[in-house]
């Protein structure tokens, strides 16, 4: 049975959407592959909008991985902007993918990545449009199986009714098994219907399948208890951790868009996880340990991904990029073989810290030094010990000056609000760090030439994190601060002139909270908010606090909580919480611990340098810290020439 | 620089709705994969020399784009042509490549395009009625949203020729991809030659003249490829741009 491309109906809508070639596919890397060819076919969604999917690193990895495999197809498919997703409607064009027009609902699997939880109403429109019912419980074998991951997968079960299954963790196995279980299901002929094929992958013990699990509450509104309802269904998940990462070499053929996106850009993940510690940093506590990619790896992957994309620019990704134990090597080696080029390396997600300041200057030797970032993300000493950022204000300033003396013109600060146990004069130091910031680059510099920008975000306390107990703050409360700090910053003139100032309101936070510490009753809200047109909430054009306010306060009463009971409210030790059943390997004594050295001000060392913590990661995932430094170098040390001259 | 190429290409089917910007980007990225010695613009952000002519509404296949390159060493036509096609989406094809010789640039080589509009859905004797109606009328004036904001001009002074095909089914017209996957409809096709003007006419103005004086409205969108740009010649043909540059290469050899 094959599958028509939708594209001719798609067509004839084009010519009336924005930007029409996000829709069209055609991209340099993209793979069509015959619909017989395959016995497992995927559709692998970024739920955002294609400028922003098309670059992720998850998607584009689990796309290549599949395609590898010749019986296994993969296609890709992104939300649709309203003014597509009202003429679909109108004209009956399913969701479809980019690669080969197909519609998402003829596929075998729908696995959908959550960077964040505010794309979850893009997913409900998806399945919409594919026609596949909101509801897992009312799909049948014709549908697709809904599999969601990404790091909002650690917490899935504000969207467990709309899922079949989530993935914890790292994909690249985890999405061949899931194939490999599908493929025999179906070479079996089906047994036993999406049941039975759900229950083999609850039985492997790292995917959920929420239909399997009963969740009882308490009379305060509290979880009593989270139980499976079938035998053989564990009472844990656990995530999946991908371990030596240099027989993972993707993305190795990257996606290329005609379209403009976010990123234009090679990317290679240099390592995987972190152990700084940073309280607030969900990244840092579900993806541990940490695994380096070796500098060869590294080396070859630039070369050839360069060499696919024509990219001219590399960007050398990871949580804390300055952390591998080789990026001295690494930088200098990738500075070396492309000088003179026109290619530029970037090296985002560094710490404060005047070595990143020689790292950068080495990967600038091509290029401009138009901008430098730094995250302290507290303004003060005190809070910076709360959230286990271990940064001096020393340092930070010695840092900046030496950016500024080696002819960068910018700094950019990036910090947080409304963080636990913080009051207004924690934030309003940021005031006074940005001023000393630009006192000492004016002085060490020489120069009035120099800028700063102060970017705050809002804190948002995550599942798997020390912080998962922590009340939010009120978004009436943060815009104070707000205020207060933006006062404080123009408070000195000649200073203030030189600050930049960027904040977001408290209000989309809050909501964020709700649904990254929600449980299966915020589903409900979810829905509601769909249904009362929410889209792309990722977008502050396209966000409304009130839908979701109104939605919460129409739902959540029915079951005796209200917002501010899953926002504002501080948890205990006791309360069960709604992913205590899914299993990151940190061991929730641990969290309380550092929960508690948080607000006591007890700051937690790096496991990479100093004695192992007990987080409880590694023995219960069974793995280790993966880190050099190899010692070897980066291969070839001979210049990469940029014009291979065509034979006259 | 110790050469510029001028290079034609075509955008097909699909990537039809690449823009402009989205093809410049795509083909800087192309001379990359390609390994074309590009020169590039002194200064402080050095840019590659690559200039376009007029190029092609986003949504508007074409067979005829133009566009000039500048490079360090010599490089020989025929194996950039392949070199830089293999580096593109197939869709956007790069098909022909000539040095670039003395005398007036590209820019001023074209002053004319020809092109094909397919009309699924409306019959072909009603396109031709509305043809001779848009033919009869000395001036038929349309509107659009340009950079300026809404402007008002001119739609049929610009047209040198405007005929109705022989009809047919889309996806057949003579010679010629068809710019979308749709097959075996019936549609009507036309043949408009449109002389370059300021404000440009496209084929939407004329579409929309062709509604202004006859109310000829197609019930999907129309498709749309240019076939040929050139200079317009007093005999009504169009002279490919890259001709006057592969003469001289010709004498050259001679």
């Amino acid at each position: 049975m094959s599958v028509a491309s939708v594209f001719p109906r798609l067509e004839q809508l084009l010519p009336r959407v924005s930007k029409p070639i996000q829709y069209v596919g055609g991209e340099l890397g993209a793979v069509v592959k015959p619909w017989e060819s395959a016995t497992v076919r995927w559709a692998l969604m970024y739920p955002d909008a294609y400028e922003v999917g098309l670059p992720n690193q998850g998607v584009q990895i689990l796309y290549e991985v599949l395609n590898e495999r010749p019986d296994v197809l993969a296609e890709r498919t992104y939300a649709v902007w309203p003014d597509l997703e009202s003429l679909m409607r109108e004209h009956g064009v399913p969701q479809f993918t980019v690669d080969a027009h197909r519609p998402v609902g003829a596929f075998d699997l729908f696995g959908v990545s959550f960077s964040t939880e505010l794309g979850y109403t893009n997913l409900l429109t998806a399945l919409d449009l594919a026609g596949i019912p909101l509801d897992s419980a009312e799909r049948t074998d014709a549908h697709p199986i809904v599999v969601a991951g990404g790091h909002a997968a650690f917490n899935p079960e504000p969207i467990a009714d709309f899922v079949d299954a989530a993935v914890l963790g790292d994909g690249e196995e985890a999405v061949l098994e899931i194939t490999g279980i599908v493929r025999d299901w179906k070479a079996e002929g089906s047994p036993g219907g999406r049941d039975e094929v759900l229950l083999r992958l609850a039985r492997t013990e790292s995917v959920y399948v929420p239909r399997f699990y009963d969740v009882d509450y308490l009379p305060d509104g509290r979880i009593q208890r989270v139980v499976p309802n079938r035998p053989g269904v564990p009472f844990r998940v656990h995530k999946r951790t991908t371990t030596d990462l240099d027989q993972w070499p993707y993305p190795k053929k990257p996606l290329v868009p005609l379209a403009e996106t976010v990123h234009e850009r090679y990317a290679v993940e240099i390592f995987r996880g972190c152990t700084r510690g940073c309280r607030f940093c969900q990244a840092g506590m579900i993806t541990r340990p940490v695994r380096e990619r070796s500098i060869e790896t590294v080396g070859q992957m630039v070369r050839e991904g360069l060499k696919f994309s024509g990219f001219s620019e590399v960007g050398l990704l990871s949580l804390s990029s300055a952390d591998h134990s080789e990026i001295g090597d690494i930088c200098s080696g990738l500075a070396e073989q492309y000088e003179g080029t026109n290619v530029s390396l970037s090296l985002p997600s560094t710490r404060v810290d005047a070595f990143n300041v020689t790292l950068a200057q080495e990967l600038s030797r091509n290029g401009r030094r138009t901008g430098l970032t730094f995250a302290p993300e507290g303004g003060s000493e005190r809070i910076r010990r709360v959230i286990n950022k271990m940064v001096s204000e020393e340092d930070l300033i010695r840092t900046v000056v030496t950016a500024y003396t080696n002819g960068w013109r910018q700094v950019k600060l990036y910090f947080m609000c409304g963080l636990p146990t913080e009051t207004d004069a924690d934030v309003l130091q940021i005031a006074r760090l940005a001023h000393e910031v630009i006192r000492s680059g004016r002085e060490a510099s020489g120069s009035r030439d120099i800028r700063c920008t102060v970017s705050i975000g809002g804190f948002v306390p995550k599942p798997h994190t020390p912080f998962q107990w922590a009340r939010m703050e009120r978004p009436e409360v943060i815009d104070e601060r707000l205020r207060q700090l933006k006062q404080a910053i123009n408070g000195d003139r000649s200073l203030g002139r030189a600050i930049g100032y960027r904040y977001h309101d408290g209000e989309p936070s809050l909501i964020e909270g709700l649904l990254s510490r929600g449980d299966r009753r915020v589903g409900a809200v979810i829905r509601r908010v769909w249904e009362d047109g929410g889209r792309f909430d990722g977008w502050s054009e396209h966000f409304s606090y009130r839908r979701w306010v109104d939605a919460a306060a129409a739902v959540l009463p029915g079951y005796g909580v209200d917002l501010d009971w899953y926002t504002t409210r501080e948890r205990e030790q006791s309360e069960v919480l709604p992913w205590d059943h899914l299993d990151s390997g940190l061991d929730k004594d641990w969290l309380w611990q550092d929960w508690q050295d948080a607000l006591g001000e007890y700051e937690q060392e790096d496991c990479r340098w100093t004695p192992c913590f007990d987080c409880g990661v590694c023995p219960s995932m069974d793995t280790e810290i993966q880190i050099g430094p190899t010692g070897r170098k980066l291969l070839p040390l001979t210049p990469v020439n940029s014009g291979l001259r065509v034979p006259v | 620089m110790v050469q510029r190429i001028r290079i034609r290409y075509a955008k097909r089917g699909p990537l039809r709705f690449t823009s402009h910007r989205d093809f410049a980007r795509a083909f800087e990225r192309a001379v990359r994969r390609a390994g074309v010695p590009i020169a590039y613009s002194q200064g402080f952000t050095p840019h590659p020399k690559i200039s376009y002519a007029s190029a092609a509404p986003t949504g508007t296949a074409s067979e005829a784009e133009y566009l000039e390159i500048g490079v360090q060493t010599e490089v020989d036509p025929g194996d950039l042509v392949k070199a830089l096609d293999a580096a593109l989406s197939p869709g956007l094809d790069v098909l022909d490549a000539v040095v670039a010789g003395p005398g007036p640039g590209l820019a001023d080589r074209i002053d004319a395009s020809a092109w094909r509009i397919e009309l699924p859905g409306v019959p072909t004797e009603a396109a031709a009625a509305a043809v001779a109606a848009f033919l009869a009328t000395p001036e038929v004036p349309v509107e659009r949203l340009t950079k300026q904001g809404r402007r008002s001009f001119d739609a049929r002074g610009a047209v040198v020729r405007l005929t109705v095909g022989a009809g047919g089914t889309a996806g057949e017209a003579a010679g010629v991809p068809a710019p979308s996957e749709v097959t075996g409809v019936p549609c009507a096709i036309l043949d408009l030659v449109v002389r370059q003007t300021n404000p440009a006419v496209r084929p939407d103005d004329v579409l929309s003249g062709l509604r202004v004086v006859a109310d000829l409205e197609p019930p999907v969108p129309p498709r749309v490829t240019r076939l040929v740009q050139g200079t317009l010649t007093a005999s009504g043909e169009i002279v490919d741009p890259l001709a006057a540059d592969r003469d001289q290469v010709a004498i050259a050899e001679r």
